[in-house]
């Protein structure tokens, strides 16, 4: 019984502080990629020949982001009916979308213009415990190479 | 040293090939982090503790990279990589590599 009471209480706390963070992070990505919308981020590795470079460095951005108790679960049930498991497709938009940001972040701090080859690509540093065990997170890096462009 | 993912640097001429290059390091995961890390499981969000040691790892595996490369007289290392894999349930090996190069 008192297993139970402890099992509902961190589903109710992972349902409103996940979703709580989630509608935050998701705020405030939309605001971020809007300040550095002008900055052109290709995944094609070649100039377009027009680009005067001056300049090229290799850039990264990186996030980890772990799932509530919540989605978790929800993700558990969905497992056994199979379809499209939801908590984890807005978990792994959110971190692609965060590693990108931090990437055009980086470059904007370096006074790039663009970015080229640009390349997203998920790690396995944490261990990903499917029994809810460990730290099941997604991690991400994306990377790519900055230009210092004259035109 | 200029490091760049893509086939070549972009306005400069590649003068001279000296092959692969690599830096590698293997991290274990931090107790305090890991412990913390658990608490942020329940509640979602980024765990930043993670997000340093990743970047810590890559940092330590690209300067190493680049010390390979400056030993052999490269002056740039193009087409870099990242790759990481999990040697053990508490460790990752975060794998940098390129191609040396010398350019104008």
């Amino acid at each position: 019984m008192d297993q139970l009471l402890v099992s509902a209480f961190l589903l109710a706390l992972g349902f409103v502080s996940g979703k709580s963070i989630e509608h935050f992070h998701f705020q405030d990505l939309a605001k971020r990629e809007r300040r550095h919308r002008r900055l052109l981020a290709l995944t094609t590795r070649r100039v377009p020949a027009d680009w005067r470079v001056e300049d090229a460095m290799l850039l990264t951005g990186s996030v980890v982001i772990s799932l509530d108790y919540w989605k978790r679960f929800a993700a558990g049930i969905r497992q056994l009916f199979g379809g499209n498991v939801r908590s984890f497709e807005t978990l792994f938009e959110r971190a692609r979308r965060e590693a990108l940001l931090r990437l055009k972040e980086a470059a904007a701090a370096k006074g790039c213009d663009a970015l080229i080859g640009v390349r997203l690509e998920s790690a396995e540093l944490v261990n990903q415990g499917a029994n809810g065990k460990g730290t099941a997170g997604v991690e991400l890096i994306a990377f790519g190479t900055g230009l210092r462009v004259k035109r | 040293m200029i490091l760049t993912n893509t086939e070549e640097v972009p306005g400069r001429a590649i003068r001279e090939f000296y092959g692969v290059v690599s830096g590698s390091t293997v991290r274990a995961k931090h107790f305090g982090k890991d412990f913390l890390a658990g608490l942020k499981n329940l509640v979602g969000g980024e765990l930043k503790g993670y997000t340093e040691l990743l970047n810590e790892a890559r940092q330590e595996a690209t300067s190493r990279m680049v010390e390979e490369a400056r030993g052999l007289g490269a002056n740039a290392v193009v087409n870099v990589r990242f790759a990481t894999t999990s040697v053990t349930q508490g460790a990752a090996e975060i794998f940098a590599y390129g191609t040396a190069v010398r350019v104008d």
